[in-house]
């Protein structure tokens, strides 16, 4: 469903890489070998070259706010535009009902964004990002601040998205999320994907 | 017009003030004595220049020196916005984006006043050059206080700018709040003026032109007319000018481009 076709940025790629409708596919790596820049190229929010495909249709040839509705990436760090939690949903979804689904108080659509903790932050940011429209979520260690029973609900928020069809590539530094999460695992390094396959159990106890 | 005359002795009167204060700051030891006193001698030896300036430019009634002056004007003011930002653009977008809609605002603006005031003949300069300086000036504030608070607040805001555009946000769209928080810093000074007008001070031109022997009611029509300019200008100027940063800043893809603003200073 999604495919990339040599993208290339600084020192990352070029980059071929496919997922499946419904897919789930992990990328790990250390700092700075360019996790985020990978994500950013696909959702065309840095000039690159190469270019992303979603059902044959090519980024390059939609306008970039409606590729964006389709492929979207969720940044590490959440940015925030207005004062209030709702402000940053649109009007047709069902907040409190989405809010109790990822273990927040029902009425957070009524806090100030200045008074969230860092976890409530990423994971509104995560709800904030899933529309009907989007077919593929680009995530950016969506997990990293979250307890145990957080990251187990967003799992399961993000499993039933899979299940209605959306692929997800996740970035992650958690190898047991990883396996949880992803059929497919690579590696970030030296700018290449370089897929996991059998040794995932290797680069699971950090070799 | 039977102005009183005003000779060295008047202004050495008003000089006697600033230096009380230069003493003052002297003795309890304010620091500010110093700025206060080269403040006062460069308005002294600027405005005496340019009063003979503009007598020369009076008598001669050109097109071609008033032109001239008109651009000496231009480029100190160009000069003034670029120097008054804490971020800008890099390269020439840096200077040309703020000097270029000062300039459009004030010569649009400006024909609006030749409209109004009618002068004969039209570029006649005892009416144009006031005119034209005083648009300039509040357009330049307007423009540099806005382009100010605009590249300063990407900076700040980059992850709200962002995560909309991420989301699907047009640029326009993503950059609304910021552009009309910018447009607001640069558009409140002309606003309270207005607004504060007659009511808590006497607007300076108003009461030049009153000390100056002109009838109060005149004087104040005058200064309507200019300050509706004055607001017309810096509205126009800054407007053109955020509109231009937020293109600037972002590019076709939209996508904001923060490698377009030069590096902080």
């Amino acid at each position: 469903m999604l495919e990339t076709r040599s993208l290339r940025r600084l020192h990352v790629g070029p980059i071929d890489l496919q997922i499946e409708q419904g897919a789930c596919v992990s990328v790990a790596g250390r700092s700075g070998s360019g996790k985020s820049v990978l994500l950013r190229m696909i959702a065309d929010l840095d000039p690159h070259d190469g270019d992303a495909l979603l059902d044959g249709k090519a980024c390059s040839a939609m306008p970039a706010p409606a590729w964006r509705r389709l492929v979207t990436y969720v940044a590490a760090e959440s940015g925030w535009w207005a004062d209030s939690v709702g402000e940053h949903f649109s009007a047709d979804v069902d907040l409190p009902v989405l809010l109790a689904e990822i273990g927040l108080d029902p009425q957070a659509a009524s806090w100030a964004v200045a008074r969230l903790s860092t976890g409530e932050r990423q994971r509104l940011a995560l709800l904030r990002a899933l529309c009907p429209g989007n077919r593929v979520l680009l995530l950016d260690e969506p997990t990293s601040g979250l307890d145990a029973g957080s990251t187990e609900r967003v799992e399961a928020l993000l499993r039933a998205r899979m299940a209605r069809g959306t692929a997800i590539l996740l970035v992650t530094h958690d190898p047991g999320q990883a396996l949880r999460m992803a059929s497919r695992n690579y590696l970030l390094d030296d700018g290449r994907l370089h897929e996991q396959g059998g040794a995932m159990s290797r680069f699971a106890s950090g070799g | 017009m039977d102005a009183p005359a005003i000779g060295y002795l008047e202004l050495a009167i008003g000089a006697v003030l600033v230096l009380l204060n230069a003493v003052l700051s002297l003795l309890l030891g304010l620091g500010i004595g110093r700025d206060l006193l080269v403040a006062a001698v460069r308005v002294v030896v600027q405005l005496l220049l340019v009063g003979l300036v503009l007598k020369t430019v009076f008598e001669f009634a050109s097109p071609l020196t008033v032109a001239a002056v008109v651009i000496a004007m231009f480029a100190a003011a160009s000069y003034e916005i670029h120097a008054r930002q804490q971020r800008r653009l890099a390269g020439a977008w840096g200077f040309g984006i703020g000097a270029g809609t000062t300039m459009l605002a004030t010569l649009f603006v400006t024909t609006f006043g030749i409209a109004a005031l009618r002068p004969d003949p039209w570029f006649d300069p005892q009416v144009l050059i006031p005119v034209v300086g005083i648009v300039l000036g509040n357009a330049m504030n307007g423009v540099s206080i806005s382009l100010n608070a605009f590249n300063t607040g990407i900076v700040r805001e980059r992850a709200a700018i962002e995560a909309q555009l991420a989301l699907g946000a047009s640029r326009r769209t993503a950059f609304r709040r910021m552009r009309r928080s910018a447009l607001r810093s640069g558009m409140i000074p002309i606003i309270n003026q207005m607004s504060a007008a007659g009511i808590i001070t006497l607007p300076g031109m108003m009461t030049g032109q009153i000390l100056a022997g002109m009838a109060p009611f005149e004087a104040a029509k005058y200064q309507i007319l200019v300050l509706l300019l004055l607001a017309g200008g810096a509205g126009l100027g800054a407007i053109g000018a955020t509109g231009m940063a937020v293109r600037r800043v972002t590019d076709h893809r939209d996508r904001l481009r923060l490698d377009r603003l030069a590096k902080a200073d």
